[in-house]
């Protein structure tokens, strides 16, 4: 009888303990209402990007207040892309001055922390390295008509391009080495493609211009470094209609975010910036009051923005994006690896060589040499606060093996740095070996010095130097180059997330140092002496017993009755 | 020497008593097997569930030992923990020396002494310092990013490694208390007497109960 109440006490104990669980999930000590004992600055109104997306309704009027095609000035014949820049100038007075402000005009950034000229104008990377002497080819991507050479003129209003950004209709489109003017007359491009690029109706382009997409901004943006996928690694062209597995903000199956939802602008000047990033958001949410970063994620979701509060126990070491961006490049391969030295390679009757691989991305090209493309890659990780610093025309050590383009500051013990997912782009570059600096070649051009024209490393490079304004010593050789590209977008559905197995115990972060991570890390000395103590029982328990039984055997079963 | 004859049932260990313990092994045995998984022993749950588990068992375990330290207040039953500061002598050469020669256990189980001298001063270390420093620096671990608030600053590691030495510390207590039970009359006494309340003791003659 007793034995059976007994029975009856246990399993209503362990009911109780059950009941005590669920009433404690139930209420919420593990999800965020347990927010209330949190300090203030957890308290945050929470998904307000309801509020700020307006989802396109067609039973509703347009959205916009103007029909362009309804204008005067834009019902004309346009011959040039400046010509309709001054038509747009005449209502939109200030948009011009507002666009010569802004990087994507002026391509020069200086650093305020740093004091580092930056931006398109003075940066050497490890791509196409540099724009000085190349202009034409690389300034397709410039918000301008005319960038041909170092004596452009800045302050020309009607040589911003409009309609770059603020094309509906899909067709505009600048002509690759046009120095960012579209075709006027009939063109093949590349030469001897068969390709032709005929000349655009642009009183139609004009007359539709309505806000920026993710195809205008992305015209630019998704085919950083020369082509398609080839820089960011997080930026394609499959972003500009994502799939929801893609990118929850951006796919229409998602939020339908344009680029410019979290890029807000102001004044045309653009937020979020790759010069001087933010490595954690400390303001939150920007409403009602923006701290001028509207582009992190906080800006949105918060500084908890997770259900699960031992989730935002994280935030404060480890970035957004170092989880919900598991890998990048996911549906369409990125370049990873860029070997200019093997450039110049041609076939037997002379010509310039291309080739493929299966899926019909080019592995070598006389122009540029080899490259490596990689398709879903898992990012490196790096403490980052935000600030980067260029290598540019800094000497580097003699018999350096790696060069960096770019160095990402921050560390464990730094307040403001997180753990950032990065692609890590790496190459071989021409080098200056008498100064010990990176080299700028002269590569498009008619000219003989160009190198896409007498594939001469000595001219072009000596050309290249001579317009960025560089000391050349004479002698170049070949150095190893890496550049880090911090990922921000391709945010996965939250189900496909860095679980939390990946870096607790199989080692993704395993890197990382300066920071104590459960399940990865445990201090030997006290692991050693615990697991020594263990055993040191278990042996006393079996010397113990071993005396036990021996003796019980000698003098009879103890406990015999 | 004692004949064996002697012996009787006592009532040793009360029904909440039992109830308790039990639950609290439960407990501890999942805190111990989730917490050396955290740990980086073994992989069984896999993280994510496995730091759910041992939060919600802490807790559990909280509100356990919470409540048993009422019933303890409560009910007087406290008193079997006073360390009695006689005769621990006599328990240590039992359990070293005595009991290889087949002595009998120097110390009577019953009502209000149900632990002899060893056992309440094991117990009472159990409960005065492994017990609050595992729920302390547990507690500590788990409000880890709240208590710069609180002016507390401590590194996670040094949470981490109180946590760990105490973990450690239950797992000696584990294994030996569970070989204790075994030296009984008979192997499985003592368990028998945690589940039913009743013990078969020797009974040689009174003794007052320390504590009384």
């Amino acid at each position: 009888m007793n034995q059976r109440r007994t029975a009856y006490g246990i399993a209503g104990g362990l009911l109780l303990v059950l009941i005590i669980a669920s009433i404690m999930i139930g209420a919420g000590m593990f999800t965020d209402s347990a927010v209330a004992s949190m300090p203030p600055a957890s308290v945050e109104p929470q998904a307000l990007t309801a509020n700020i997306v307006m989802q396109q309704d067609d039973s509703k009027p347009p959205a916009s207040t103007a029909d362009h095609s309804q204008f005067e000035e834009l019902q004309q014949e346009f011959a040039t892309g400046p010509e309709v820049t001054a038509a747009c100038l005449r209502c939109h007075t200030e948009a011009a001055a507002q666009i010569h402000e802004t990087l994507h005009w002026t391509w020069e950034y200086v650093n305020p922390d740093t004091g580092q000229e930056l931006g398109k104008k003075n940066v050497i990377n490890n791509y196409c390295v540099a724009i000085d002497s190349n202009e034409p080819r690389c300034t397709s991507c410039h918000v301008g008509y005319g960038y041909a050479n170092d004596e452009f003129d800045f302050t020309s209003e009607n040589n911003v391009d409009c309609l770059v950004c603020h094309d509906t209709t899909g067709d505009y489109k600048k002509f690759p080495v046009g120095a960012g003017h579209p075709v006027y007359e009939t063109k093949e491009f590349p030469p001897g493609s068969g390709k032709m690029w005929e000349p655009l109706d642009l009183a139609n382009i004009a007359q539709n211009v309505g806000a920026t997409s993710r195809n205008t901004c992305g015209a630019c943006h998704f085919y950083g470094g020369g082509g398609a996928a080839v820089k960011h690694g997080d930026l394609d062209p499959t972003m500009a209609n994502p799939s929801y597995e893609l990118d929850v903000h951006m796919s229409p199956d998602g939020e339908n975010f344009t680029c410019a939802t979290c890029h807000v602008e102001d004044s045309h000047s653009v937020s979020g910036s790759r010069y001087q990033a933010i490595g954690k958001d400390t303001h939150g949410v920007d409403l009602p009051a923006s701290d001028g970063n509207p582009a992190t994620c906080e800006s949105c979701h918060g500084l908890r923005p997770m259900q699960d509060e031992q989730l935002n126990d994280h935030v404060d070491q480890i970035a957004c994006q170092t989880c919900h961006i598991p890998t990048y490049a996911r549906e369409m391969q990125t370049k990873m690896w860029w070997d200019w030295s093997t450039a110049g390679r041609k076939d037997a009757e002379g010509k310039g060589i291309v080739e493929k691989d299966d899926n019909g991305w080019v592995t070598y090209d006389t122009k540029k040499g080899d490259f490596v493309w990689e398709k879903n890659v898992t990012p490196e990780y790096i403490w980052f606060n935000g600030t980067v610093t260029y290598t540019n025309l800094e000497p580097f050590a003699d018999g350096a093996e790696t060069v960096p383009i770019n160095v990402l500051h921050g560390g464990p013990d730094d307040p403001d740095s997180r753990i950032w997912p990065v692609k890590l782009f790496k190459g071989i570059q021409p080098y200056d070996s008498g100064n010990n600096t990176l080299a700028v070649p002269h590569l498009f051009g008619k000219d003989e010095n160009a190198y896409w024209k007498s594939y001469d490393w000595g001219l072009a490079l000596e050309a290249g130097m001579a317009a960025y304004g560089a000391d050349y010593s004479g002698e170049y050789g070949w150095i190893e180059t890496e550049m880090l590209w911090p990922l921000n977008h391709m945010i996965a559905p939250k189900e496909q997330a860095v679980s939390c197995e990946s870096c607790h115990e199989d080692g993704l972060l395993d890197g990382m140092e300066g920071v104590y991570m459960p399940g990865r890390d445990h201090n030997e000395l006290v692991h050693n002496t615990g697991v020594g103590l263990a055993w040191l029982a278990v042996v006393g328990i079996v010397v113990h017993g071993g005396f036990r039984f021996r003796n019980g055997r000698k003098n009879g079963k103890n406990g015999e009755k | 020497m004692i004949e064996n004859n002697g012996s009787q049932k006592v009532y040793v260990y009360k029904r909440y008593n039992r109830v308790w313990h039990w639950i609290q092994a439960i407990q501890i045995a999942l805190l111990g097997i989730t917490g050396f998984e955290i740990h980086g022993s073994f992989s069984l749950f896999g993280f994510e569930r496995v730091t759910k588990i041992h939060d919600i068992t802490a807790w559990s375990l909280i509100f356990m030992v919470a409540f048993t330290i009422f019933w303890y207040f409560t009910t007087g039953e406290w008193k079997h923990y006073v360390p009695s500061g006689e005769k621990a002598s006599v328990h240590l050469r039992y359990y070293t020396l005595g009991m290889f020669k087949n002595e009998p256990h120097p110390g009577k189980n019953k009502e209000l002494s149900r632990l002899n001298p060893l056992q309440r001063f094991t117990y009472l270390g159990f409960k005065l310092l492994i017990v609050p420093v595992m729920v302390t620096t547990g507690l500590l671990y788990m409000f880890y990013n709240d208590l710069p608030a609180f002016g507390i600053n401590l590194s996670l590691e040094f949470v981490a490694i109180l946590h760990t030495i105490g973990a450690f510390a239950l797992l000696s207590f584990f294994l030996v208390h569970v070989y204790m039970t075994t030296t009984g009359q008979t192997v499985f006494t003592n368990i028998k007497a945690m589940i039913t309340g009743y013990e078969e003791i020797e009974v040689v003659e009174p003794e007052p109960a320390a504590g009384d």
